[in-house]
């Protein structure tokens, strides 16, 4: 279980490839991550919206080998 | 989707004005993150349903698809997906938690430290 931050960071980057990202791996453990990204996708969106896209970046790994990633998401 | 888990669902949010879908109880919280939500309530000193998901397979995995969102806990006030942990957290911390209470007419305490 668990999910490499590289692996993370480039699923984000592939379904919005403008995005700034930054991971921390909160307990070592590839399974609780804290991320900040910014991107001008979000730009007008809900904040549900807006994790809803990273969620969905993700293709269902949220929830499931990724227990925990904490999100914060801005405009950029 | 499923139309019995649909409906229990819709029941608890016809049913209570503020539901927490949420890992253990609002007094013994089985996850941080479900933590964190239920202690943002207990400040505001909002009523609010605390429903354990643990010990409900079929709500578990019904909320998520109910909602479109892969984690818990989830906030619903009036029946409306407020969000989750992160979200709550940053909505209370800029004040749009409050707004959103109080836009809903629910009454709310805000305590001064």
């Amino acid at each position: 279980m668990g999910l490499k931050l590289e692996e993370i960071k480039s699923l984000i980057k592939e379904a919005l490839p403008d995005a700034e990202i930054s991971i921390q791996d909160l307990a070592g453990d590839d399974n609780h991550y804290s991320a900040t990204i910014k991107s001008k996708i979000f730009s007008g969106k809900s904040k549900i919206e807006q994790h809803k896209l990273v969620y969905n970046a993700l293709k269902g790994k949220m929830g499931n080998e990724l227990h925990a990633l904490a999100l914060k998401t801005m405009e950029s | 989707m499923d139309q019995n888990r649909n409906k229990k669902i819709k029941d608890e949010l016809d049913k209570h004005e503020i539901c927490l879908f949420m890992k253990g109880t609002p007094e013994v919280p089985q996850c941080g993150f479900s933590l964190a939500v239920a202690n943002v309530l207990k400040h505001l000193e909002v009523n609010f349903k605390g429903i354990n998901v643990l010990e409900d397979t079929d709500l578990r995995e019904g909320i998520k698809e109910f909602s479109n969102w892969p984690t818990i806990p989830q906030l619903y006030i009036k029946g409306e997906f407020i969000g989750g942990c992160d979200i709550v957290k940053e909505m209370f911390e800029n004040g749009d938690l409050q707004k959103k209470l109080q836009e809903k007419q629910i009454s709310f305490q805000e305590k001064t430290t």
